[in-house]
């Protein structure tokens, strides 16, 4: 009996790690193409083979946030991106991604996408999408305080509202404070998110 | 030693059968083609075998190729944000598969197109007809917040500033209907005086949406026979709020209370309005014996039900008078003493519900009350009264009229999905009006029993291609008749933002009150309207021509029988045709917003006392509007200007010369060509003060600033040796106010619309 068992816990551990191994692999292969990737057509194809290994594997949810981080970047850049049709796919992936786990990094690429939206017509969407944009920032922050991205986004988000509206360097400065230090302090787990810190300094120097 | 080498034949054949399919066979190529259903190719799409990691995406020509190590039977999806995904079941053996994938658009009911066809929305959803934010109504320069103002701005609508009502594309102004929540209104505008226009009885900011049909409208729609208003009430409010305004002429407060779970809210409004401190200040033409009071109260609640319903109510009461006092047009040694008391009461509830598998329910349920007092007088120069036994057309002109209607109605509609999101909608509505009208000593009383049912469907058989057909059938007690209308509307996506659309229908409107009071053997008066629509629109831009033909039939007609007397019969008829451009740029210049509307129109009809098919007194050929919206960010001030333009309107004298059954010519004309500048400035000192407990603006607003005098039109003396020109009471209306709210922080809509 004692025998099946361990036949049995070894035999399983064996194909976990084969299965680990090839979806830690896959995700780093990709991964690695964040690095040279650089059209729209680029990022999609990315996001495309990101989504690919999060719906054969199930219960990951990074793949599905790789493919929505991939896809917000590519908008960041493409002013003839249709930010509508790319934030509705951005946030079906979200929706994958939390329907497996609900945490910050994804709130982060639900505020990117909203505020993508909101900025095609700011003075017509601020109400719908900045609030959108905005909403998922505070979530973000009550499932995790010290999540350095959000302070990121926050900053951004915040540095290119005009001073008349309470925007401005001067009130991002301290956010971006925040977030370089949060970054400083951050130990992410392999294959987790850790963007951010670089374009948060640079960011918070533009502040200064 | 024998228990190691079992485990480690075990592994050995568990490691193999991972690893052997990769290596024994050869890996299978798949390649392809994704187009959609027009054959256009779908780059980006995502190529997949299913549960594996295996795939490509496709490029711009929508190509793709890879290879799997996977075998046997699996299934390959291919999908596209937007669209339908496609399935295919596949062999992966080592030979080469090849994959011609087609994916049909999905339906979605925010990128369909939609009819424009005569249709301009205004309110805060992304349909593809919204032209205008209810805040752009409000801000409209000169039009101190009265819809119809803002709507007399767009194409379509005559300047008309004598009479109440929008005139529309040929049309009278009682041709134009109000509808709120879907049920119709039955006094919209506080009650007219002669050759003056009053405003509409209701506030833009109640309305989240806001429809100017100009024609073609929906089937359920009806007895409006040139023109719908469709107005939305807004749902909960944001938060909690108490208001306040005061002007010179105008003091209220409101509070609103919005439940701590945000599910329902209630609010009570009050105003006062009095013109005497204005009209000390500005001198009128007219002499006014009483001065124009208006006592005006609201209440409402608004409750959200279980499954994302609403139950909205609303009431308004108003309680107003005025008097003036005018030289006769008769006789210069008399004046005309024309007073006036009012009273209305409004109420809607409407109750909005998803009844679960893709049916929906509106349901409304309107009552209305509204009294008027007329005394008419003849006084002489010491405001005496004085009596003409012997001179019937002066002796008519003493009068004391007590006129009340009433109006109760429901309406049920009926909404189901079907087939995506083409959408199947029918319903029934039923009015009961009561009119009595005691005009000196003589009691006249009618009262109608008006039903309708009506079906409608849209289909979309692409998101390019969209119909809208109904029909509806109607009856009026009244006058004992039925009648059927058909609507055909249908919409043609041609290019990004770019749309054509044409609309067709068969509108009828029962005789006016006043008309069935002394007949009732009258039929329903009809139009047929044929629209066609080009709408071109980006984020910034708009830009809209459209172009129409509309047939007037069985117009109301009087005929003479003598001096004194005469009939109605269905014996008019009538024509309008022409068209109309609209363009929309908040884009060119930055921070300024402007929209130009311009109007051609050709219309004849032959209706009333006219002896034939002429031009009617409200109709110019030539109508414009531009209207400039300007925010200044560091003085947190906007500034809003229209002007509006129009060739003059012909005016007549028609007169009974003893025989025969038709009035003639006695004397016509055109009026000079119309201009108004309107400006309005608002300074909103809490933008940006993004936690501003308090949020108020400092409204200032002068009609007519270049001082232009128009003339409406001309009166005539009974025997048309004398006539006067149609003015208005004033060269200018001057308004100065402030409004506040507490609570509430509105700063966001400052922001949204001058960003």
């Amino acid at each position: 009996m004692k025998k099946i068992l361990t036949v049995i816990a070894l035999t399983a551990a064996v194909m976990v790690h084969a299965q680990d191994d090839k979806f830690t692999g896959a995700m780093k292969k990709n991964l690695a193409q964040f690095d040279s990737v650089k059209t729209t057509q680029d990022y999609t194809n990315l996001a495309n083979n990101f989504e690919r290994i999060g719906d054969a594997e199930k219960t990951q949810w990074l793949p599905y946030y790789y493919a929505g981080l991939a896809l917000t970047t590519a908008a960041w850049s493409d002013q003839s991106l249709d930010k509508d049709k790319n934030a509705e796919k951005v946030k079906a992936l979200c929706d994958k991604a939390e329907a497996i786990e609900k945490n910050a990094e994804i709130l982060t690429i639900r505020n990117m996408a909203a505020t993508q939206q909101m900025m095609v017509d700011p003075q017509n969407r601020w109400q719908t999408y900045g609030m959108e944009a905005g909403s998922a920032l505070q979530k973000g922050m009550q499932i995790d305080p010290n999540n350095p991205r959000l302070y990121y986004l926050q900053g951004m988000s915040i540095f290119n509202t005009p001073e008349q509206f309470g925007g401005g360097k001067d009130k991002a400065k301290p956010i971006f404070e925040k977030a370089v230090a949060l970054f400083k302090a951050a130990q992410p787990k392999p294959l987790y998110p850790n963007w951010g810190q670089k374009q948060a300094e640079d960011m918070l120097a533009k502040c200064q | 030693m024998f228990y190691q080498t079992d485990v480690m034949r075990y592994l050995t054949a568990v490691i193999f059968s991972l690893i052997i399919p990769t290596t024994i066979f050869s890996q299978t190529t798949i390649s392809g083609k994704v187009k959609d259903n027009k054959g256009k190719p779908l780059a980006g799409a995502s190529i997949t075998i299913k549960d594996s990691y295996d795939g490509a995406s496709a490029d711009s020509a929508g190509n793709f190729k890879f290879t799997s190590s996977e075998t046997g039977e699996h299934l390959l999806t291919v999908t596209n944000i937007g669209y339908n995904s496609f399935e295919q079941k596949i062999t992966l053996n080592g030979t080469a598969i090849v994959i011609n994938a087609s994916l049909k658009e999905k339906l979605d009911e925010l990128k369909a197109v939609t009819v424009t066809a005569g249709s301009f929305a205004a309110g805060d959803n992304k349909r593809a007809a919204t032209v205008l934010t209810s805040l752009d109504i409000a801000t409209v320069g000169g039009g101190n917040a009265d819809i119809t103002a803002a709507v007399k701005t767009l194409p379509g609508a005559q300047q008309v500033g004598d009479q109440d009502g929008l005139f529309v594309r040929g049309g009278a102004g009682y041709e134009t209907k109000q509808y709120i929540d879907g049920t119709v209104v039955n006094n919209p505008f506080f009650t007219s005086i002669p050759d003056i226009s009053t405003r509409g009885r209701f506030s833009p900011f109640l309305f989240k949406g806001t429809v100017f049909s100009t024609g073609g409208y929906s089937a359920l729609y009806g007895q409006a026979l040139s023109s719908a208003l469709i107005l939305e009430s807004i749902d909960l409010p944001e938060q909690s709020a108490a208001n306040a305004s005061i002007s010179p002429i105008l003091v209220g407060a409101g509070f609103q209370q919005l439940d701590k779970n945000k599910k329902s809210s209630w609010g009570v409004n009050y105003s006062y309005v009095n013109l005497v401190a204005y009209f000390n200040i500005v001198s009128q033409t007219p002499d006014y014996f009483k001065m124009p009071e208006f006592h005006n109260g609201d209440a409402n609640f608004r409750i959200k039900t279980k499954s994302g319903g609403m139950i909205k109510y609303y009431t308004t009461f108003s309680k107003s008078k005025l008097g003036l006092r005018r030289p006769d047009i008769d006789s210069m040694a008399i004046k005309n003493a024309f007073g006036i008391d009012n009273l209305n009461w409004y109420n809607n509830l409407s109750w909005r519900e998803n009844l679960g598998r893709g049916w929906k329910m509106n349901l409304g349920l309107s009552y209305s009350t509204n009294s008027d007092d007329l005394t008419q007088e003849l006084q002489d120069q010491n405001n005496n009264p004085q009596k003409f036994p012997d001179q019937p057309w002066l002796a008519y002109k003493n009068f004391v009229i007590d006129a009340r209607q009433e109006l109760s109605q429901v309406k049920a509609v009926f909404d189901k999905k079907m087939f995506g999101i083409s959408t199947v909608r029918f319903g029934g509505e039923y009015w009961y009006n009561v009119d009595r009208s005691k005009f000196n000593d003589t009691m006249r009383k009618i009262s109608d029993n008006y039903q309708a049912l009506f079906a409608e469907t849209d289909i979309y058989l692409t998101n390019d291609l969209a119909a809208k057909i109904g029909g509806r059938f109607e009856r009026s007690s009244i006058i004992n008749k039925t009648n059927i209308a058909p609507r055909v509307s249908l919409a043609y996506k041609v290019g990004q933002g770019a749309q054509v659309s044409a609309a067709y229908g068969m509108f009828y409107q029962k005789p006016e009150n006043s008309q069935l009071y002394y007949s009732t053997n009258l039929g329903y008066t009809k139009a047929t309207h044929y629209i066609i629509n080009y709408q071109k629109m980006t984020n910034d831009r708009i830009f809209r021509i459209e172009a129409y033909y509309k047939k007037y039939e069985d117009l109301i007609k009087t005929i003479p029988r003598n001096y004194y007397y005469f009939d109605y019969n269905n014996s008019g008829s009538g024509h309008a045709q022409g068209f109309e451009l609209f363009w929309r740029d908040k884009k060119s210049i930055k921070n300024f917003d402007y929209w130009i509307s311009y109007s051609y129109l050709d219309t004849k009809r032959d209706y009333l006392n006219f002896p034939g098919q002429l031009q009617p007194n409200f109709a110019a050929n030539h109508t414009a509007s531009l209207v400039m919206k300007r925010f200044i960010m560091d003085i947190k001030t906007g500034f809003n200007f229209t002007y509006t333009y129009a060739t003059g309107r012909p005016y007549y004298f028609f007169q009974y010369n003893g025989t025969g059954n038709k009035y003639t010519i006695g004397d016509q004309g055109t009026t000079k060509d119309f201009h108004n500048l309107g400006f309005s400035m608002n300074y909103v000192p809490s933008v940006g003060k993004t936690n501003a407990k308090t949020f108020w603006v400092l409204v200032a607003s002068v009609t007519n600033v270049l001082g232009y005098n128009p003339v409406y039109g001309y009166n005539y003396s009974y025997n048309g040796a004398n006539k006067q020109p149609i003015v208005p009471p004033a060269k200018r209306f001057f308004f100065i106010g402030a409004f506040f709210s507490w609570g509430v922080d509105r700063t966001q809509d400052a922001i949204n619309n001058n960003l």
